[in-house]
Protein backbone atom coordinates (compact mmCIF):
# COMPACT_ATOMS: atom_id res chain seq x y z
CA UNK A 1 0.00 0.00 0.00
CA UNK A 2 1.09 3.73 -0.89
CA UNK A 3 1.66 5.78 2.21
CA UNK A 4 2.18 9.68 1.69
CA UNK A 5 3.83 11.72 4.35
CA UNK A 6 3.44 15.42 4.22
CA UNK A 7 6.52 17.64 4.86
CA UNK A 8 6.48 21.55 5.16
CA UNK A 9 8.99 23.16 3.46
CA UNK A 10 7.71 27.02 3.48
CA UNK A 11 5.77 28.31 6.22
CA UNK A 12 3.15 30.86 6.09
CA UNK A 13 5.43 33.40 7.32
CA UNK A 14 8.47 32.57 5.23
CA UNK A 15 6.03 32.47 1.87
CA UNK A 16 4.88 36.10 2.99
CA UNK A 17 8.77 36.79 3.06
CA UNK A 18 9.78 35.16 -0.10
CA UNK A 19 6.96 36.49 -2.18
CA UNK A 20 8.34 40.63 -0.44
CA UNK A 21 11.71 39.50 -1.63
CA UNK A 22 10.77 38.36 -5.30
CA UNK A 23 8.51 41.80 -5.86
CA UNK A 24 11.99 43.90 -4.47
CA UNK A 25 13.76 41.86 -6.75
CA UNK A 26 11.76 42.82 -9.97
CA UNK A 27 11.69 46.24 -8.82
CA UNK A 28 15.62 46.12 -8.68
CA UNK A 29 15.30 45.33 -12.74
CA UNK A 30 12.47 46.63 -14.13
CA UNK A 31 11.93 50.32 -12.26
CA UNK A 32 8.87 51.54 -12.78
CA UNK A 33 7.90 48.32 -15.29
CA UNK A 34 6.53 50.94 -18.37
CA UNK A 35 8.35 48.69 -20.57
CA UNK A 36 7.37 45.11 -18.34
CA UNK A 37 4.87 42.75 -18.73
CA UNK A 38 4.48 40.26 -15.89
CA UNK A 39 2.66 36.85 -17.66
CA UNK A 40 1.48 33.81 -15.34
CA UNK A 41 1.01 30.76 -16.49
CA UNK A 42 -2.31 28.70 -16.12
CA UNK A 43 -3.45 27.45 -14.05
CA UNK A 44 -1.41 28.05 -10.81
CA UNK A 45 1.12 31.10 -11.95
CA UNK A 46 -1.73 33.17 -12.26
CA UNK A 47 -2.59 33.01 -8.60
CA UNK A 48 1.39 33.20 -7.92
CA UNK A 49 1.06 36.73 -10.47
CA UNK A 50 -1.45 38.16 -8.90
CA UNK A 51 0.15 38.49 -4.90
CA UNK A 52 2.98 39.30 -6.49
CA UNK A 53 1.41 42.00 -8.64
CA UNK A 54 -0.33 42.93 -5.24
CA UNK A 55 3.19 43.22 -3.83
CA UNK A 56 4.55 45.21 -6.21
CA UNK A 57 1.92 48.07 -6.02
CA UNK A 58 1.79 47.81 -2.30
CA UNK A 59 5.55 48.73 -2.33
CA UNK A 60 5.52 51.13 -5.29
CA UNK A 61 1.45 52.84 -5.36
CA UNK A 62 2.04 51.88 -9.24
CA UNK A 63 -1.34 50.81 -10.30
CA UNK A 64 -0.13 50.58 -14.29
CA UNK A 65 1.68 47.38 -14.09
CA UNK A 66 0.37 45.54 -16.85
CA UNK A 67 -0.23 41.97 -16.24
CA UNK A 68 -1.85 38.93 -18.10
CA UNK A 69 -2.48 34.93 -18.17
CA UNK A 70 -1.34 32.67 -20.46
CA UNK A 71 -2.69 29.17 -21.42
CA UNK A 72 -0.36 27.18 -22.68
CA UNK A 73 -2.47 23.80 -23.51
CA UNK A 74 -2.71 24.07 -27.35
CA UNK A 75 1.31 24.54 -27.20
CA UNK A 76 2.35 21.46 -24.68
CA UNK A 77 5.00 18.57 -26.42
CA UNK A 78 2.25 15.58 -24.32
CA UNK A 79 -0.89 16.17 -26.76
CA UNK A 80 -2.11 12.64 -27.60
CA UNK A 81 0.43 10.85 -25.16
CA UNK A 82 -1.52 11.52 -22.10
CA UNK A 83 -4.77 9.45 -20.69
CA UNK A 84 -7.10 12.02 -21.07
CA UNK A 85 -6.58 15.48 -23.33
CA UNK A 86 -6.14 18.55 -20.48
CA UNK A 87 -9.23 20.65 -20.38
CA UNK A 88 -7.53 24.26 -21.76
CA UNK A 89 -7.89 27.23 -19.64
CA UNK A 90 -8.82 30.90 -19.59
CA UNK A 91 -6.23 32.75 -21.55
CA UNK A 92 -6.25 36.60 -20.92
CA UNK A 93 -3.66 38.61 -23.13
CA UNK A 94 -5.30 41.99 -23.96
CA UNK A 95 -1.71 43.30 -25.14
CA UNK A 96 0.93 43.06 -27.44
CA UNK A 97 4.53 41.53 -26.23
CA UNK A 98 6.43 43.86 -29.13
CA UNK A 99 9.30 45.47 -27.51
CA UNK A 100 8.26 44.81 -24.20
CA UNK A 101 10.24 43.17 -21.21
CA UNK A 102 8.23 40.08 -20.59
CA UNK A 103 8.29 37.99 -17.04
CA UNK A 104 7.06 34.47 -17.38
CA UNK A 105 5.69 33.47 -14.00
CA UNK A 106 4.60 29.97 -12.76
CA UNK A 107 4.36 28.17 -9.13
CA UNK A 108 6.87 25.38 -9.69
CA UNK A 109 9.45 24.83 -12.25
CA UNK A 110 10.52 20.76 -13.08
CA UNK A 111 11.21 19.54 -16.41
CA UNK A 112 11.05 23.13 -18.13
CA UNK A 113 8.57 21.66 -20.32
CA UNK A 114 5.70 24.16 -19.42
CA UNK A 115 7.72 26.81 -19.66
CA UNK A 116 8.79 25.91 -23.45
CA UNK A 117 5.26 25.74 -24.12
CA UNK A 118 4.81 29.02 -22.43
CA UNK A 119 7.59 31.02 -24.60
CA UNK A 120 6.39 29.54 -27.47
CA UNK A 121 2.48 30.74 -26.85
CA UNK A 122 3.95 33.92 -25.84
CA UNK A 123 5.75 34.35 -29.13
CA UNK A 124 2.09 34.79 -30.71
CA UNK A 125 1.43 38.13 -29.33
CA UNK A 126 4.55 39.78 -30.59
CA UNK A 127 8.64 39.76 -30.58
CA UNK A 128 9.42 40.81 -26.77
CA UNK A 129 12.61 42.45 -26.28
CA UNK A 130 13.39 40.29 -23.37
CA UNK A 131 12.02 37.42 -21.42
CA UNK A 132 12.72 36.73 -17.67
CA UNK A 133 11.00 33.47 -15.73
CA UNK A 134 10.22 34.01 -12.15
CA UNK A 135 9.15 30.67 -10.22
CA UNK A 136 7.90 29.88 -6.81
CA UNK A 137 9.71 26.62 -6.37
CA UNK A 138 12.57 25.67 -8.57
CA UNK A 139 12.95 21.75 -8.48
CA UNK A 140 16.52 21.41 -9.99
CA UNK A 141 17.50 18.77 -9.93
CA UNK A 142 14.60 17.19 -12.62
CA UNK A 143 15.11 19.15 -15.74
CA UNK A 144 14.55 17.49 -19.02
CA UNK A 145 15.22 21.16 -21.13
CA UNK A 146 18.00 23.51 -20.77
CA UNK A 147 15.96 26.48 -18.57
CA UNK A 148 17.25 28.51 -15.69
CA UNK A 149 14.85 30.50 -13.96
CA UNK A 150 15.89 34.43 -13.17
CA UNK A 151 13.90 34.57 -9.81
CA UNK A 152 13.51 31.81 -7.43
CA UNK A 153 11.49 32.11 -4.24
CA UNK A 154 13.02 28.62 -2.88
CA UNK A 155 15.14 26.10 -4.67
CA UNK A 156 14.31 22.44 -3.53
CA UNK A 157 16.23 18.95 -4.31
CA UNK A 158 13.75 16.04 -4.29
CA UNK A 159 13.31 13.21 -6.06
CA UNK A 160 10.58 12.44 -8.99
CA UNK A 161 8.23 10.48 -6.35
CA UNK A 162 8.18 13.33 -4.37
CA UNK A 163 5.60 16.62 -5.30
CA UNK A 164 5.26 19.80 -4.15
CA UNK A 165 2.06 21.14 -3.38
CA UNK A 166 1.40 25.12 -3.04
CA UNK A 167 -1.35 26.13 -1.02
CA UNK A 168 -2.51 29.70 -1.88
CA UNK A 169 -3.72 31.73 1.49
CA UNK A 170 -7.52 31.87 1.13
CA UNK A 171 -10.82 32.27 3.82
CA UNK A 172 -9.48 29.42 5.97
CA UNK A 173 -5.89 28.12 4.56
CA UNK A 174 -2.44 29.94 5.17
CA UNK A 175 -0.21 29.96 2.50
CA UNK A 176 2.33 27.27 2.76
CA UNK A 177 4.35 24.84 0.41
CA UNK A 178 4.81 20.99 1.48
CA UNK A 179 6.78 18.39 0.01
CA UNK A 180 4.20 14.98 -0.49
CA UNK A 181 6.57 11.61 -0.21
CA UNK A 182 4.92 8.66 -1.61
CA UNK A 183 6.52 5.74 0.28
CA UNK A 184 5.94 1.94 -0.99
CA UNK B 1 -15.47 16.48 -18.12
CA UNK B 2 -12.57 16.70 -19.73
CA UNK B 3 -13.07 13.88 -22.86
CA UNK B 4 -15.40 12.92 -25.33
CA UNK B 5 -18.03 10.52 -25.19
CA UNK B 6 -17.55 9.53 -28.92
CA UNK B 7 -14.90 8.39 -30.92
CA UNK B 8 -15.91 9.48 -34.17
CA UNK B 9 -18.42 12.97 -34.94
CA UNK B 10 -21.35 11.04 -36.95
CA UNK B 11 -24.19 13.16 -35.87
CA UNK B 12 -25.35 15.39 -33.16
CA UNK B 13 -27.61 12.57 -32.59
CA UNK B 14 -24.84 10.25 -30.70
CA UNK B 15 -24.08 12.89 -28.64
CA UNK B 16 -24.47 13.94 -25.26
CA UNK B 17 -24.81 17.34 -23.90
CA UNK B 18 -21.82 17.07 -21.89
CA UNK B 19 -19.90 16.61 -24.99
CA UNK B 20 -21.78 20.04 -26.77
CA UNK B 21 -21.11 21.71 -24.02
CA UNK B 22 -16.99 20.65 -24.19
CA UNK B 23 -16.63 21.36 -27.67
CA UNK B 24 -18.70 24.94 -26.85
CA UNK B 25 -15.88 25.70 -23.76
CA UNK B 26 -13.01 24.45 -26.10
CA UNK B 27 -14.32 26.43 -29.04
CA UNK B 28 -13.87 29.58 -26.63
CA UNK B 29 -10.35 29.07 -26.07
CA UNK B 30 -9.97 28.26 -30.09
CA UNK B 31 -11.79 31.49 -30.98
CA UNK B 32 -9.36 33.70 -28.54
CA UNK B 33 -6.82 32.03 -30.42
CA UNK B 34 -8.11 32.98 -33.65
CA UNK B 35 -8.66 36.21 -32.86
CA UNK B 36 -4.46 36.79 -31.76
CA UNK B 37 -1.85 38.36 -34.13
CA UNK B 38 -0.60 34.68 -35.02
CA UNK B 39 -3.36 32.72 -35.27
CA UNK B 40 -1.72 29.21 -35.35
CA UNK B 41 -0.80 26.49 -32.54
CA UNK B 42 1.34 23.19 -33.02
CA UNK B 43 -1.28 21.11 -31.39
CA UNK B 44 -2.29 18.39 -34.28
CA UNK B 45 1.24 18.52 -36.16
CA UNK B 46 1.82 15.13 -36.23
CA UNK B 47 -1.72 14.47 -37.36
CA UNK B 48 -2.80 14.07 -41.19
CA UNK B 49 -6.56 14.79 -41.76
CA UNK B 50 -7.92 13.71 -45.09
CA UNK B 51 -10.80 16.10 -46.87
CA UNK B 52 -12.94 14.01 -48.62
CA UNK B 53 -15.66 16.10 -50.45
CA UNK B 54 -17.67 13.90 -52.73
CA UNK B 55 -20.28 16.51 -53.09
CA UNK B 56 -19.62 20.31 -53.57
CA UNK B 57 -18.89 22.70 -50.84
CA UNK B 58 -17.05 25.70 -50.43
CA UNK B 59 -17.69 27.42 -47.17
CA UNK B 60 -17.35 24.05 -45.25
CA UNK B 61 -14.62 22.79 -47.34
CA UNK B 62 -12.59 25.76 -46.37
CA UNK B 63 -13.48 26.36 -42.70
CA UNK B 64 -12.40 22.78 -42.37
CA UNK B 65 -9.03 23.22 -44.27
CA UNK B 66 -8.89 26.28 -42.47
CA UNK B 67 -9.57 24.94 -38.77
CA UNK B 68 -6.82 22.18 -39.72
CA UNK B 69 -4.07 24.45 -41.24
CA UNK B 70 -4.59 26.30 -37.55
CA UNK B 71 -3.94 23.69 -35.86
CA UNK B 72 -1.19 22.83 -38.12
CA UNK B 73 -2.20 19.42 -39.23
CA UNK B 74 -1.46 17.82 -42.18
CA UNK B 75 -4.05 18.38 -44.77
CA UNK B 76 -4.45 16.34 -48.09
CA UNK B 77 -8.23 17.30 -50.39
CA UNK B 78 -10.15 15.20 -52.34
CA UNK B 79 -13.01 15.84 -53.99
CA UNK B 80 -15.22 12.92 -56.23
CA UNK B 81 -15.17 15.32 -59.38
CA UNK B 82 -11.40 14.41 -60.37
CA UNK B 83 -10.91 11.56 -58.65
CA UNK B 84 -11.17 7.46 -59.53
CA UNK B 85 -14.55 7.63 -57.81
CA UNK B 86 -15.98 8.01 -61.44
CA UNK B 87 -13.85 5.22 -62.98
CA UNK B 88 -15.93 2.82 -60.25
CA UNK B 89 -14.40 2.60 -56.81
CA UNK B 90 -16.38 1.63 -54.05
CA UNK B 91 -16.33 3.77 -50.80
CA UNK B 92 -14.12 1.88 -48.60
CA UNK B 93 -11.74 1.10 -50.88
CA UNK B 94 -11.19 5.08 -52.23
CA UNK B 95 -10.95 5.77 -48.27
CA UNK B 96 -8.45 2.13 -47.74
CA UNK B 97 -6.36 3.57 -50.41
CA UNK B 98 -6.01 6.90 -48.76
CA UNK B 99 -5.55 5.61 -45.23
CA UNK B 100 -2.73 3.73 -46.61
CA UNK B 101 -0.83 6.68 -47.10
CA UNK B 102 -1.19 6.96 -43.11
CA UNK B 103 -4.02 8.99 -42.48
CA UNK B 104 -5.29 9.61 -38.75
CA UNK B 105 -8.55 11.27 -39.61
CA UNK B 106 -11.31 12.09 -41.97
CA UNK B 107 -13.38 14.77 -42.80
CA UNK B 108 -16.60 12.76 -45.41
CA UNK B 109 -19.51 14.62 -47.02
CA UNK B 110 -21.48 12.43 -49.26
CA UNK B 111 -24.65 12.79 -50.46
CA UNK B 112 -25.62 9.15 -48.97
CA UNK B 113 -27.28 9.34 -45.80
CA UNK B 114 -25.20 7.28 -43.22
CA UNK B 115 -21.70 6.97 -45.29
CA UNK B 116 -19.76 8.75 -42.44
CA UNK B 117 -21.42 6.19 -39.95
CA UNK B 118 -21.13 2.96 -42.91
CA UNK B 119 -17.19 4.50 -42.91
CA UNK B 120 -16.83 4.33 -38.96
CA UNK B 121 -17.67 0.67 -38.82
CA UNK B 122 -15.23 -0.19 -41.71
CA UNK B 123 -12.21 1.90 -41.55
CA UNK B 124 -9.50 2.64 -39.44
CA UNK B 125 -9.86 6.57 -39.19
CA UNK B 126 -11.56 8.99 -36.72
CA UNK B 127 -14.48 9.98 -39.04
CA UNK B 128 -16.16 13.56 -38.56
CA UNK B 129 -19.40 13.89 -41.02
CA UNK B 130 -19.44 16.75 -42.88
CA UNK B 131 -23.12 16.57 -43.96
CA UNK B 132 -24.47 12.65 -45.08
CA UNK B 133 -27.25 13.76 -47.75
CA UNK B 134 -30.31 14.79 -45.95
CA UNK B 135 -29.31 13.07 -42.51
CA UNK B 136 -27.10 15.42 -40.42
CA UNK B 137 -24.60 18.10 -40.41
CA UNK B 138 -23.07 17.99 -37.10
CA UNK B 139 -20.45 20.84 -36.83
CA UNK B 140 -22.82 23.49 -38.84
CA UNK B 141 -25.50 22.58 -36.20
CA UNK B 142 -23.04 22.98 -33.09
CA UNK B 143 -21.45 26.27 -34.69
CA UNK B 144 -25.27 27.90 -34.97
CA UNK B 145 -25.92 26.91 -31.25
CA UNK B 146 -22.15 28.40 -30.71
CA UNK B 147 -23.51 31.57 -32.49
CA UNK B 148 -26.36 31.65 -30.21
CA UNK B 149 -25.25 31.06 -27.40
CA UNK B 150 -22.84 34.20 -28.44
CA UNK B 151 -25.15 36.29 -29.37
CA UNK B 152 -28.24 35.24 -26.36
CA UNK B 153 -25.83 34.85 -23.37
CA UNK B 154 -26.90 30.53 -23.78
CA UNK B 155 -29.29 28.07 -25.92
CA UNK B 156 -31.14 26.91 -22.89
CA UNK B 157 -34.85 28.51 -22.79
CA UNK B 158 -34.53 30.08 -26.25
CA UNK B 159 -37.19 29.64 -28.89
CA UNK B 160 -35.77 28.38 -32.42
CA UNK B 161 -37.41 28.43 -35.80
CA UNK B 162 -36.26 26.79 -38.61
CA UNK B 163 -37.58 28.58 -41.79
CA UNK B 164 -37.81 26.80 -45.51
CA UNK B 165 -36.75 23.89 -46.90
CA UNK B 166 -36.74 21.32 -43.61
CA UNK B 167 -37.43 18.25 -46.33
CA UNK B 168 -34.32 18.30 -47.63
CA UNK B 169 -32.18 19.53 -44.88
CA UNK B 170 -29.15 17.59 -42.70
CA UNK B 171 -28.91 21.52 -41.24
CA UNK B 172 -32.06 21.27 -40.23
CA UNK B 173 -31.97 17.58 -38.16
CA UNK B 174 -28.49 18.21 -36.69
CA UNK B 175 -30.13 21.39 -35.48
CA UNK B 176 -33.29 20.19 -33.82
CA UNK B 177 -30.81 17.85 -31.77
CA UNK B 178 -28.81 20.07 -31.28
CA UNK B 179 -30.83 22.96 -29.78
CA UNK B 180 -33.30 20.38 -28.18
CA UNK B 181 -30.07 18.85 -25.86
CA UNK B 182 -29.12 22.04 -25.06
CA UNK B 183 -32.45 23.05 -23.72
CA UNK B 184 -34.16 25.36 -26.26
CA UNK B 185 -37.78 24.62 -27.58
CA UNK B 186 -37.71 24.54 -31.47
CA UNK B 187 -40.34 25.04 -34.07
CA UNK B 188 -40.32 24.57 -37.94
CA UNK B 189 -41.76 26.83 -40.69
CA UNK B 190 -42.10 26.39 -44.28
CA UNK B 191 -45.05 24.96 -47.14
CA UNK B 192 -46.10 21.24 -45.69
CA UNK B 193 -44.76 19.96 -49.05
CA UNK B 194 -41.10 20.90 -47.34
CA UNK B 195 -41.71 19.66 -44.26
CA UNK B 196 -41.48 16.05 -43.38
CA UNK B 197 -44.67 14.39 -42.03
CA UNK B 198 -43.74 12.90 -39.12
CA UNK B 199 -41.62 16.24 -37.86
CA UNK B 200 -44.05 15.98 -34.42
CA UNK B 201 -42.20 12.79 -33.06
CA UNK B 202 -39.33 15.11 -32.99
CA UNK B 203 -41.14 17.73 -30.48
CA UNK B 204 -41.19 20.40 -32.76
CA UNK B 205 -44.12 22.23 -33.86
CA UNK B 206 -45.13 23.22 -37.18
CA UNK B 207 -46.36 26.98 -37.73
CA UNK B 208 -47.17 26.92 -41.79
CA UNK B 209 -47.73 30.64 -40.62
CA UNK B 210 -44.33 32.59 -40.90
CA UNK B 211 -45.40 35.88 -39.04
CA UNK B 212 -46.68 33.49 -36.31
CA UNK B 213 -43.98 31.65 -36.34
CA UNK B 214 -41.99 35.09 -35.86
CA UNK B 215 -43.95 36.65 -33.48
CA UNK B 216 -42.88 33.31 -31.32
CA UNK B 217 -39.36 32.60 -32.10
CA UNK B 218 -36.23 34.23 -30.67
CA UNK B 219 -34.41 33.63 -33.01
CA UNK B 220 -35.02 32.56 -37.08
CA UNK B 221 -32.92 30.52 -38.48
CA UNK B 222 -33.35 30.10 -42.42
CA UNK B 223 -32.94 27.69 -44.52
CA UNK B 224 -31.40 27.82 -47.84
CA UNK B 225 -34.15 26.44 -51.06
CA UNK B 226 -31.84 23.35 -52.30
CA UNK B 227 -33.10 23.06 -55.90
CA UNK B 228 -30.97 20.71 -56.69
CA UNK B 229 -32.33 18.53 -54.01
CA UNK B 230 -35.97 18.73 -55.83
CA UNK B 231 -37.03 16.24 -58.10
CA UNK B 232 -40.46 17.51 -58.00
CA UNK B 233 -42.00 20.77 -57.64
CA UNK B 234 -42.59 21.44 -54.12
CA UNK B 235 -44.51 24.81 -54.60
CA UNK B 236 -45.53 26.49 -57.44
CA UNK B 237 -42.74 29.59 -58.26
CA UNK B 238 -39.36 30.86 -56.39
CA UNK B 239 -41.66 34.58 -56.32
CA UNK B 240 -44.66 32.85 -54.64
CA UNK B 241 -42.20 31.23 -52.27
CA UNK B 242 -40.07 34.21 -50.93
CA UNK B 243 -43.48 35.93 -51.12
CA UNK B 244 -44.96 33.86 -48.42
CA UNK B 245 -41.89 31.99 -46.24
CA UNK B 246 -38.87 35.66 -47.56
CA UNK B 247 -37.67 37.69 -44.74
CA UNK B 248 -37.60 41.37 -45.22
CA UNK B 249 -37.38 44.28 -42.84
CA UNK B 250 -40.58 45.21 -43.29
CA UNK B 251 -41.76 42.14 -41.90
CA UNK B 252 -39.17 42.02 -38.96
CA UNK B 253 -39.97 45.64 -38.14
CA UNK B 254 -43.76 44.79 -37.61
CA UNK B 255 -42.46 42.28 -35.18
CA UNK B 256 -42.63 43.70 -31.44
CA UNK B 257 -39.64 42.31 -30.54
CA UNK B 258 -35.56 42.29 -32.13
CA UNK B 259 -35.01 38.52 -33.04
CA UNK B 260 -31.40 37.13 -34.04
CA UNK B 261 -31.53 35.61 -37.71
CA UNK B 262 -29.16 32.98 -38.81
CA UNK B 263 -28.48 31.51 -42.34
CA UNK B 264 -25.98 28.28 -42.84
CA UNK B 265 -25.64 29.79 -46.45
CA UNK B 266 -25.29 29.83 -49.08
CA UNK B 267 -28.04 32.80 -49.17
CA UNK B 268 -30.30 33.04 -52.03
CA UNK B 269 -30.75 36.71 -51.69
CA UNK B 270 -33.84 37.73 -52.63
CA UNK B 271 -35.74 33.77 -51.99
CA UNK B 272 -35.65 33.10 -48.39
CA UNK B 273 -33.63 36.58 -47.01
CA UNK B 274 -33.79 39.88 -48.43
CA UNK B 275 -30.62 41.73 -49.12
CA UNK B 276 -31.64 45.02 -46.18
CA UNK B 277 -32.00 41.64 -43.59
CA UNK B 278 -29.00 39.60 -44.49
CA UNK B 279 -26.86 42.98 -44.02
CA UNK B 280 -29.01 44.23 -40.91
CA UNK B 281 -27.56 43.96 -37.49
CA UNK B 282 -30.29 41.06 -36.67
CA UNK B 283 -28.38 38.85 -38.75
CA UNK B 284 -25.24 36.94 -37.78
CA UNK B 285 -24.56 35.29 -40.71
CA UNK B 286 -20.76 36.42 -40.66
CA UNK B 287 -20.36 35.36 -37.14
CA UNK B 288 -21.60 31.95 -37.76
CA UNK B 289 -18.81 31.64 -40.42
CA UNK B 290 -16.35 32.55 -38.15
CA UNK B 291 -17.74 30.58 -35.18
CA UNK B 292 -17.65 27.69 -37.59
CA UNK B 293 -13.92 27.55 -37.54
CA UNK B 294 -13.56 27.85 -33.39
CA UNK B 295 -16.12 25.16 -33.48
CA UNK B 296 -14.31 22.50 -36.13
CA UNK B 297 -10.56 23.22 -34.14
CA UNK B 298 -12.25 22.40 -30.64
CA UNK B 299 -13.69 19.34 -32.78
CA UNK B 300 -10.60 18.31 -34.68
CA UNK B 301 -9.32 19.07 -31.24
CA UNK B 302 -10.91 16.83 -28.85
CA UNK B 303 -10.78 13.62 -31.24
CA UNK B 304 -7.60 13.74 -31.97
CA UNK B 305 -7.12 13.98 -28.33
CA UNK B 306 -8.78 10.30 -28.46
CA UNK B 307 -6.20 9.48 -30.97
CA UNK B 308 -3.59 7.01 -28.81
CA UNK B 309 -0.32 7.50 -29.21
Amino acid sequence: MKMKTEKQIVSSNQFEIMIERLAHQLIENHSDFSETILVGLQPRGVEFTNRVLEKLIEITKNKDIISGSLDITFFRDDFGRRDTPIEAQELDMNVSVEGKKVVLIDDVLFTGRSIRAGMDALMSFGRPKQVELMVLIDRRLKRHLPIQPNYVGKTVDSISSERVVVKWKSEDVKDEIILLKSEE
Amino acid sequence: MSELSVNHLLGIKNLQREDIELIFKTADNFKRIINQPIKKVPTLRDITIANLFFENSTRTRLSFELAEKRLSADVINFSSASSSVKKGETLIDTVNNILAMKVDMVVIRHPNPGAAEFLSRNVKATIINAGDGAHEHPTQALLDSFSIRERLGSVKGKKVVIIGDVLHSRVALSNIHCLQKLGAEVAVCGPSTLIPKHINSLGVHHYSDLKEALKWCDVANVLRIQLERQDVNYFPSLREYSMVYGINKELLDSLEKEIVVMHPGPINRGVELSSDVADSDHAIILDQVENGVAIRMAVMYLLAGKLKK
